[in-house]
């Protein structure tokens, strides 16, 4: 499978992710398009892992070229993890003092 | 086209048209549903690149653990369908051109490229993706940084924890 059409795949969901962000106002949905982003970015780090261990492999038949790629999609999604938590918890918090989850009420975190 | 490329291209397919399908979801509790199904077809890719781990930790932790505390958020919050704002047709508008002409971009650089011609990826072979190498390196080589995310829980616990108790 060239690489190609996985960069294609993913540069579709990343941009999807994008337009949600931009499009809507609801704050949940918009944290749910940032992991979209998250996942799209993701896939295409376990892609490129496969890709390098592809071409290593013609080298040496025992190489483990590739396996950081794949650990550091590990660590992002622990990452993700605790970032949802946290960020659920301030929607909560939002809702409670607002009554919406509208963001455009997070305007008045400029003045 | 063999059995491969269907299979590449149909859950690539059924995982756009979910993506797409959370954006124009109404409701948000449908939103997170069509999310889940977008989850689900990124592990069936994983599988197909042989990278079983993550496969198994992303339907554990995104479908499983992270998608179900937002369906628990919204139907704490109990929304109302009505009562949720919508942007302007222009912003939305401007919203998804700026987004078409950003994926415009990066596909017209990507097709220009040449370091990405004629590499292939390795489907369905290569064991680095299985339990035993993932847990070799990560216990030997990234063992720090695994500790550190521990840490990184226990702050993230204390803070949801007292962001919420307010």
């Amino acid at each position: 499978m060239p690489i190609e059409y996985y960069i294609f795949l993913c540069l579709m969901l990343f941009s999807i992710g994008v337009i949600g962000v931009l499009t809507r106002r609801n704050a949940i949905i918009v944290f749910m398009c940032i992991e979209l982003m998250l996942n799209a970015v993701n896939l295409l780090l376990v892609a490129f892992s496969k890709m390098n261990y592809g071409a290593a492999k013609l080298i040496s038949a025992t190489t483990t070229a590739g396996i950081d790629a794949q650990i550091f999609v590990f660590f992002i999604m622990v990452v993700a993890a605790a970032e949802v938590s946290i960020g659920l918890a301030i929607i909560v918090m939002m809702y409670r003092n607002t009554h919406s989850i509208d963001i455009n009420f997070l305007n008045r975190l400029k003045n | 086209m063999n059995i491969l490329e269907i299979l590449f291209f149909a859950l690539s397919a059924f995982a756009i048209i979910s993506a797409i399908m959370v954006l124009i979801s109404k409701n948000p509790i449908h939103s997170v549903l069509w999310l889940i199904l977008v989850f689900f077809s990124i592990s069936g890719h994983y599988i197909l690149l042989n990278a079983q781990f993550l496969a198994i930790v992303n339907i554990i932790v995104y479908a499983g653990a992270i998608m179900v505390l937002f369906l628990f958020v919204i139907m704490l919050m109990n929304v109302k369908k009505d009562k949720e704002p919508q942007k302007q047709l222009w912003v939305k508008l401007i919203g998804v051109i700026a987004g078409g002409s950003f994926l415009t971009l990066l596909i017209a650089l990507v097709k220009q490229n040449t370091s990405f011609q004629g590499r292939d990826v390795l489907l369905k072979e290569g064991n680095i993706g299985l339990i035993h190498p993932l847990g070799v390196a990560l216990f030997t080589d990234y063992v720090v940084p695994f500790e550190i995310s521990s840490v990184l829980f226990l702050s993230a616990m204390v803070g949801a924890v007292i962001i919420g108790k307010k």
